[in-house]
């Protein structure tokens, strides 16, 4: 066995060999920066006079369209990881569980290979649009220089951390824990700081606001403080959680569809279920954030809201509730078959409540999905008396959507509590007590709910928006902080009746997995596609227009088809990604492969492959288990 | 008739029936995209609640794989597959082909009912105090120059109506007026449906361009009448506006 101070030794040693590699992409990226230090200088003149360049063949938009959407989603994912993933390695460090620190820094080897991707195509857009877009750039670094100095600290600052964090990992363990956990947190603070910076640049697009006389640095900071900055920054900060949980998840589920061995299996299914619980964690509150977003959007500009809410963007807002829907029925659906599949024996207990649940979602979305203005027929519209549905209408409204949303997000929350509760028998002598308040408090809260959103057709819409809606996002809140330590509580003192199972779940599950980080990315490209169309054929709003051939507005089925090729791009960059971080485990899955007989029915089938020869199929339909 | 196969398809029919030829009977018709949404929605549920566990995966799909895998099958058995083996296909075919054949109907409107306004027209207040008198003023107004359209209600049944497709606005429906501000009217009532933008096509719109015939102050008046008498408030982000 080799002694502490040899681990230590060898670990000290790793990490400075790894060291160059810092300098390699450092010295990597300097060169890449050189044409444009000379472009900077030597075209100073000639910027003033070109006021756009383009592509030949793609267009100068759409190639930005696609790095810009590229670098934000693989942006989302590298400042989203590290929050979870710190938030692991503290649960691990504090409750001794070696399995949490395993999984942080399972988190933490994605993150450093998607890093080095999302720089690079950082790189990219900053060319591109320095060369494609000079004037709006000029107006921008003229603005905004100061906070570009402030960035570029905070890129070697991240970077930095981040090398010390994960080639540190092995290093500095037992005592040197607090010092890592530290480092996590600086490593979330630069990444906040990242993600903030270039924010206003772009909300300053959006929503410019007066900047009066001073220095650079205060006209910066004053360009800074517009109002859509902090309501993109904290909608993006979650949205960053929930793509980086689920696209985990994605990869928790491909991993656990190529597992050979039990132990694999187990810890992918589990890591799967903790991708599913991040994503559905940070999606709860998510539609808030974006209704404050769009409540200040309104405000700073009636014609840019109801370009977005009510004018020809509203569509995408209808397909937003589609994916939504989708997403939440997938996260749900996840939860739903964990209960039946981990927990043996616990299907029939759990039937009617399941059943109750997906009904009051489908009923939700039903209405989320309803649009105002309804697609039809010259025939249909004269029977319905216009485009509006005399009854159906009424679903159309915000008043509406946001009851539904407040009503899923409680149906998905309690989804998550039955999970916790499942294969549990409460012991305490105050546990049906709480039960039943809980039970009160849940019928209240949902009643609560409906009433303000009713209600809320007959009130002007200040009130609606300023008390109601409040009201309502406060009584979910109210729901979940009070249920989930009371939940903890009770299962403190509980027996486990049955144990959890890992590692059993069906291949759809996995498949499941894979489907909530489509839908994610694929919203993520609408919804970016919305924030930036809503500037119409302005580069900034009111202040600087659009005035090269592509000042127009594509029409919804090419963007459509451009959030899809940027989807399909992005899934394969990460795929790439992923493929390459875990080519270091191929050599141990063929150890594990060795021991392949120790699974009942084989491995599980990829899409199309003909189940095992072991498996029964009277056991169930392409069910690869007992 | 047991089972998961036959309870979804007995729900699927029942929310079928429901949508297309019940809920006509006390409101309009739905129009065909929403109930493809509905159905899917009711079919989504089935099939999500279906495969919950390993046990409803094998009720609800192991027959339908048990007899399209042909697996122990003869006589009636076999000729029924063999006829969902090709009757399948060419329902597809069919559906394909009904979808994409010219017709001479016209195609479903996705009208933009609220386009955005020309920035001109964006953070306007009205320049006129909401007392009794103005709104009392806007209401004479209002009869005299709306109501035919937009009815004596402020409901969209006024007697020339129905003369017009798509009908007049129904001011007293919250999803319509209330969810605007006054300068939106404003720009609305002036400009008319000549004046509606490019996103808002098909300009089906028979609204006058009143700037044509009444002042300004009438037109803010009209707009105060008009919240008054439908009982909407115009949205605002001042409480005390």
């Amino acid at each position: 066995m080799k002694s502490a101070n040899h681990i230590r030794q060898s670990n000290v040693r790793n990490f400075l060999e790894k060291m160059p590699t810092i300098f390699k992409w450092v010295s990597f990226f300097s060169v890449l920066l050189l044409p444009v230090i000379a472009m900077a200088a030597g075209a100073e003149t000639k910027a003033m006079s070109v006021e756009y360049r383009d592509v030949p063949g793609i267009g100068s938009r759409n190639l930005v369209w696609i790095v810009a959407q590229q670098h934000l989603l693989l942006a989302g994912f590298v400042l989203g990881v590290p929050i979870f993933g710190w938030v692991c390695e503290i649960v691990g460090w504090r409750t001794k569980e070696a399995r949490y620190d395993k999984l942080a820094k399972e988190f933490t080897k994605l993150l450093t290979s998607a890093y080095a991707t999302t720089a690079l195509f950082g790189g990219i857009l900053l060319f591109l649009l320095i060369g494609l877009y000079p004037k709006l750039m000029a107006y921008l670094t003229e603005m905004f220089f100061p906070s570009f100095l402030v960035y570029c600290l905070l890129f070697l600052a991240e970077t930095a951390t981040l090398y010390m964090y994960w080639y540190g990992w092995d290093y500095m363990q037992g005592n040197k824990k607090a010092f890592h956990i530290f480092l996590g947190f600086l490593l979330n603070l630069f990444a906040i700081g990242i993600m903030i910076v270039p924010n206003s640049w772009a909300t300053f697009q959006a929503s410019p606001v007066v900047v009066g006389d001073g220095d650079a640095w205060t006209r910066a900071w004053m360009a800074m403080q517009n109002p859509t900055w902090w309501p993109v920054n904290i909608h993006r900060l979650i949205a960053n959680v929930v793509l980086g949980g689920f696209i985990v998840g994605a990869y928790a589920g491909i991993r656990y569809l190529l597992a050979v061995s039990r132990e694999e299996r187990e810890h992918y299914d589990w890591m799967g279920y903790v991708g599913n619980f991040i994503g559905v964690f940070g999606m709860l509150p998510l539609p808030f954030a974006g209704y404050w977003l769009m409540r200040e959007v309104y405000q700073y500009n009636q014609q840019m809201g109801i370009t977005l809410m009510g004018g020809f963007l509203a569509w995408l807002f209808i397909l937003q509730a589609m994916l939504i829907g989708v997403l939440f029925l997938g996260a749900n659906y996840y939860f739903w078959m964990g209960i039946t599949y981990r927990i043996p024996g616990s299907e029939n207990s759990y039937k009617k409540p399941i059943m109750a649940m997906l009904i009051v979602l489908l009923l939700c979305l039903g209405v989320w999905m309803t649009p105002h203005t309804l697609v039809a027929s010259l025939a249909e519209a004269q029977k319905m008396g216009g485009t509006h549905h005399p009854l159906l209408g009424v679903f159309g409204v915000m008043s509406a959507k946001m009851t539904v949303a407040n009503i899923m997000i409680l149906v998905t929350f309690m989804s998550f509590i039955m999970y916790w509760r499942a294969g549990k028998q409460e012991t305490a002598g105050w546990a049906k007590a709480a039960k039943a308040i809980m039970n009160g408090l849940l019928a209240i809260a949902a009643i609560a709910v409906i009433v303000l959103g009713v209600w809320g057709y007959f009130v002007p819409a200040i009130i609606r928006i300023n008390y109601f809606s409040v009201a309502q996002v406060l009584i979910v809140g109210f729901i979940m902080v009070t249920f989930t330590p009371l939940t903890a509580l009770l299962l403190k003192s509980a027996k486990t009746t049955t144990e959890m199972v890992w590692g059993q779940m069906p291949i759809r599950a996995g498949y499941c997995l894979v489907l909530n980080a489509v839908m994610v990315i694929l919203l993520m490209s609408l919804m970016g596609y919305a924030r930036s169309s809503s500037r119409v054929h302005w580069h900034i709003y009111g202040v600087m227009r659009d005035t090269s051939e592509y000042a127009f507005s594509p029409a919804l089925g090419y963007a459509a088809a451009f959030m899809s090729l940027n989807t399909f791009v992005y899934c394969l960059l990460v795929s790439f990604i992923f493929w390459v971080a875990t080519l270091g485990d191929k050599a141990k899955a063929q150890q594990a492969k060795a021991e392949m007989s120790d699974i009942p029915g084989g491995p599980p089938a990829m899409a199309g492959g003909a189940p095992s020869s072991g498996e029964k199929f009277e056991s169930g339909i392409l069910e690869n288990h007992k | 008739m047991k089972g998961p196969i036959a309870s979804g398809a007995i729900l699927l029919v029942g929310v079928f029936v429901f949508i297309k030829y019940l809920l006509p009977l006390v409101t309009a018709p739905l129009p065909a995209s929403l109930i493809y949404l509905y159905m899917t929605l009711a079919f989504s549920g089935i099939m999500l609640y279906g495969t919950m566990s390993a046990s409803s995966l094998e009720s609800l799909m192991g027959p339908v794989f048990r007899f399209l895998s042909g697996e122990g099958q003869s006589g009636t058995g076999k000729m029924a597959r063999l006829a969902v083996l090709v009757l399948f296909p060419l329902l597809v075919g069919w559906q394909t082909y009904t979808s994409l054949a010219p017709s001479d109907l016209p195609p479903g409107e996705n009208r933009t009912i609220h386009p955005a306004p020309p920035g001109e027209f964006v953070g306007l207040a009205n320049p006129y105090q909401n007392n009794e008198a103005n709104i009392n003023m806007g209401k004479g107004l209002y009869a005299a120059y709306c109501s035919p359209c937009h009815g004596a209600n402020y409901d969209g049944k006024g007697p020339a109506a129905k003369g017009f497709n798509p009908p007049p606005a129904n001011f007293a429906d919250p999803g319509t007026i209330a969810q605007l501000q006054e300068s939106y009217l404003f720009w609305r009532i002036k400009k008319g449906g000549v004046g509606l933008p490019v996103e808002a096509m098909p300009w089906k719109s028979a609204m006058p361009r009143w700037e044509v015939e009444l002042p300004d102050e009438f037109i803010w008046k009209i707009i105060m009448g008009e919240y008054d008498g439908a009982h909407q408030s115009p949205r605002t982000w001042e409480e005390d506006d």
